[in-house]
């Protein structure tokens, strides 16, 4: 059993799954893949978002998967534009809201803004539309539903694709162990910004999921949520383990789940005990080619990741046996 | 303090408060443009710096700063982003505007699309510069003639007067339920738009009375939640392009009317297609922009000199006005059009082409001509208008030496 470590926690301990929203926002009939565990991010974000908001998503698998005219699956006011600019154009709807609301042109409360992209459209392209939309403080949260690779265009490597993942751009070869940069930090960009609130999520932990986006939305200013979207086409994993290995990145603190608070960090999900990369790297297609190089490579800096993340969290470090005694050989970078 | 507020006074002295005819001010035009825009209450504004644009978003941002316009202003961090902004704004059911110029207006290339396909309508001024490279601040009209089929409804202005009424009338063109297309107000950059001009601004009342508050046909809103901006298969996307066509074409009558209302209003009467002494003229010159001014020294002279030469001036660029194209030209035997942009490896001048185009198919049409002037901020004085016409008529002797002439180049 994880022990759970929110900030002001007494606000939130009391869900059960019974108590969580019946009403659907984002309605079946949608076109994602099976096992997609972005859709299931998606279905349980849009839940705890409410249907008092508009949605500006980027273009990008749950863009294309829900809303092909003249159907649609979201049940809140939705306006997608553009790849890059989602948080551009959440940054106009939250200048037009305020403006319309002095005016007195506002019928009722005044609505939530939430802009949504993939990795790619958060990290690399729209990253600078982002980064803009922080720094002026506008009232927003952002969520990134983040698969680790461009999949709506066929399993592209982005920024956000892990060390050693194949993809189709880039692919292991005689000269290549695929991916060969390690994963964009965008949890740590975000932070630079000084918002108020930061946080990773998955929808393998709904509750933690569920309540870090109502926390997000009660913050005064940009909240950046990022969401590690288990995606079985493009991680070449059997769709019924997209739940499990979403749990297993957390267990192997390859993605852990915490909270940033005004600058504040705390470990939200703690594992009792870390399980060594290996057991979530085998599960998928991607990382099939690593060698014990690589994955000793990966398991230190994950490790070390962790450490940090941990003294930020001011955690006690529990003990991790199974790390290889050396660091990689040159051979495994 | 005291000096502040006499300035403040002096201000809204300059803006003019008398009723009836407006009250004739001198005033930088991008002064007079960005009073237009307050006088139109824009409620949200995203913009980012630009030359030749920035005195008009500068004083934009002074206004709501000083509480004279009750507006959003977002300095966003790329035009990207400030056209991305604009459709958050007016999705969200704020009447928006922005400005920009050149390499701003190429970065926005891909939003200006969609902000006319989702029928936004957004008003924005171009301060016509040329772009790079070489890197030029200075004026022709190669950024706009780049964004020709953005699907936005596209007007040029000669002066600050023009600048000015015409920033006012695309709010209520554009917002009218019948269009709902974004509208583009082009200015030269600099000749323009730096220029103090004498010009007669209108009062609040007046504007008021004009234009009347926006009122969205479709925005966000909780209460009533829609889709914007979904995804076409091939089995409809025809269709959404042929429904925005349809629209851009139609506008023309809408803004027919909203530029008749005007000349009620103000005594400036405006139209698609302007001539000036071309009744009878057998050779014709084309412009756009604040070149025409140049032109009617010309045609002036040259009528003394007894040559029968006039002026059309193309005022609506998007939705083209074929008919009065074709109406104006009469039985002209020499057309010449002047671009201020350089279509490379084509045809020449962009307005060139698209002029031969629309008149190929009359049975007797004018010798048609393309001579390129203007770019990059080249000073184009009457002579060169003079000397152009004598070329024109040597060439149209002697038959076309080439597919257009880059009038004034070196070497």
């Amino acid at each position: 059993m994880e022990k759970f470590g929110y900030a002001e926690s007494q606000k939130y301990d009391t869900y059960a799954a019974r108590l969580m929203p019946r009403a659907e926002l984002f309605t079946p009939g949608h076109r994602a893949c099976q096992g997609c565990g972005e859709a299931l991010a998606v279905r349980w974000v849009t839940k705890a978002i409410g249907p008092d908001a508009i949605i500006a998503h980027a273009t990008g698998c749950m863009e294309i998967v829900s809303s092909g005219m003249p159907q649609t699956s979201w049940m809140n006011p939705w306006i997608h534009v553009a790849f890059e600019n989602t948080a551009a154009v959440a940054a106009g709807i939250d200048a037009g809201l305020k403006i319309l609301a002095r005016k007195g042109k506002l019928k009722g409360q005044m609505p939530k803004v939430v802009a949504m992209g993939g990795d790619g459209g958060t990290s690399d392209i729209g990253l600078q539309a982002l980064s803009g939309a922080m720094e002026r403080g506008h009232n927003f949260t952002y969520v990134c539903w983040d698969n680790e690779a461009y999949m709506n265009t066929g399993i592209q490597r982005s920024s956000s694709t892990p060390f050693g993942a194949m993809t189709t751009t880039s692919p292991p070869g005689k000269k290549s162990i695929g991916q060969s940069t390690w994963k964009k930090d965008m949890v740590a960009i975000a932070v630079a910004h000084n918002i108020p609130y930061v946080a990773t999520a998955s929808p393998s932990y709904i509750f933690d999921l569920y309540f870090k986006v109502r926390k997000a939305l009660e913050t005064p200013g940009p909240a950046y949520i990022h969401v590690l979207s288990v995606c079985p086409t493009g991680w070449r994993s059997p769709t019924d383990l997209s739940v499990r290995l979403g749990r297993l990145a957390v267990e192997t603190a390859v993605f852990p789940l915490f909270e940033v608070v005004e600058g504040k960090y705390h470990l939200t999900v703690q594992p009792h005990k870390i399980r060594p990369v290996r057991d979530y790297l085998k599960p998928q297609g991607r990382f099939r080619h690593l060698r014990d190089p690589e994955i000793n490579f990966i398991q230190n800096r994950v490790i070390d990741r962790y450490r940090d993340l941990l003294a930020k969290c001011g955690i006690a470090e529990p003990e991790f046996p199974f790390l290889p005694e050396e660091a990689p050989s040159e051979e495994g970078k | 303090m005291a000096k502040a507020k006499a300035k403040a006074e002096a201000k809204a002295e300059l803006i003019g408060r008398a009723h009836g005819p407006g009250k004739r001010v001198g005033m930088e035009v991008s002064i007079a443009v960005s009073h237009a825009v307050q006088l139109s209450r824009a409620e949200a504004i995203a913009a980012y710096p630009i030359t030749p644009q920035t005195h008009i978003v500068e004083h934009l941002s002074s206004m709501v700063a000083n509480g004279e316009l009750e507006a959003e202003f977002v300095n966003v961090e790329s035009e990207h982003s400030a056209l991305s902004a604009c459709i958050g704004m007016s999705a969200s059911g704020a009447r928006t505007y922005t400005a920009t110029s050149s390499q701003g207006l190429a970065l926005m290339h891909e939003i200006l699309f969609i902000a006319s396909a989702m029928r936004f309508p957004i008003v924005m001024t171009v301060a016509n510069r040329a772009l790079s490279a070489p890197l030029s601040i200075w004026n022709d009209h190669g950024d706009i003639m780049a964004a020709r089929d953005i699907g936005w409804i596209q007007v040029f202005v000669e002066n600050g007067q023009e600048a000015f009424d015409h920033t006012i009338m695309a709010f209520k063109i554009a917002e009218n339920h019948k269009v709902l297309l974004p509208t583009i107000v082009n200015l030269d950059g600099f000749i323009l738009s730096h220029v103090v001009e004498a010009l007669e601004m209108l009062d609040q009342k007046m504007v008021d009375d004009f234009l009347p508050p926006y009122i969205p046909r479709h925005q966000l809103d909780p209460k009533n939640p829609v889709t914007m901006g979904a995804f076409a298969m091939p089995e409809i996307y025809t269709e959404v392009k042929m429904n925005h066509q349809v629209t851009l074409t139609n506008s023309y009558e809408h803004i027919l009317a909203v530029w008749n209302e005007w000349a009620q209003l103000t005594g400036r009467s405006y139209h698609p297609v302007e001539r000036y002494r071309a009744e009878d003229a057998r050779i014709l010159l084309l412009t756009m922009g604040s070149l025409s001014e140049v032109a009617k020294i010309a045609v002036d002279e040259l009528r003394e000199a007894g040559v029968p030469v006039g002026l059309l001036v193309l005022r609506l660029w998007r939705p083209f006005p074929f008919q009065d194209l074709r109406q104006a030209v009469g039985d002209a035997e020499l057309l010449i059009v002047c671009d201020r942009a350089l279509s490379l490896g084509g045809p020449g001048g962009p307005v060139m082409s698209e002029v031969r185009s629309a008149l190929y198919h009359l049975a007797q049409r004018p010798h048609i001509l393309g001579y390129i002037i203007g770019l990059g901020g080249r000073d184009v004085p009457p002579e060169a208008f003079k000397d152009i016409v004598a070329k024109a008529q040597t060439e149209m002797a002697e038959g076309p030496s080439q597919e257009f002439h880059l009038y004034g180049v070196r070497g």
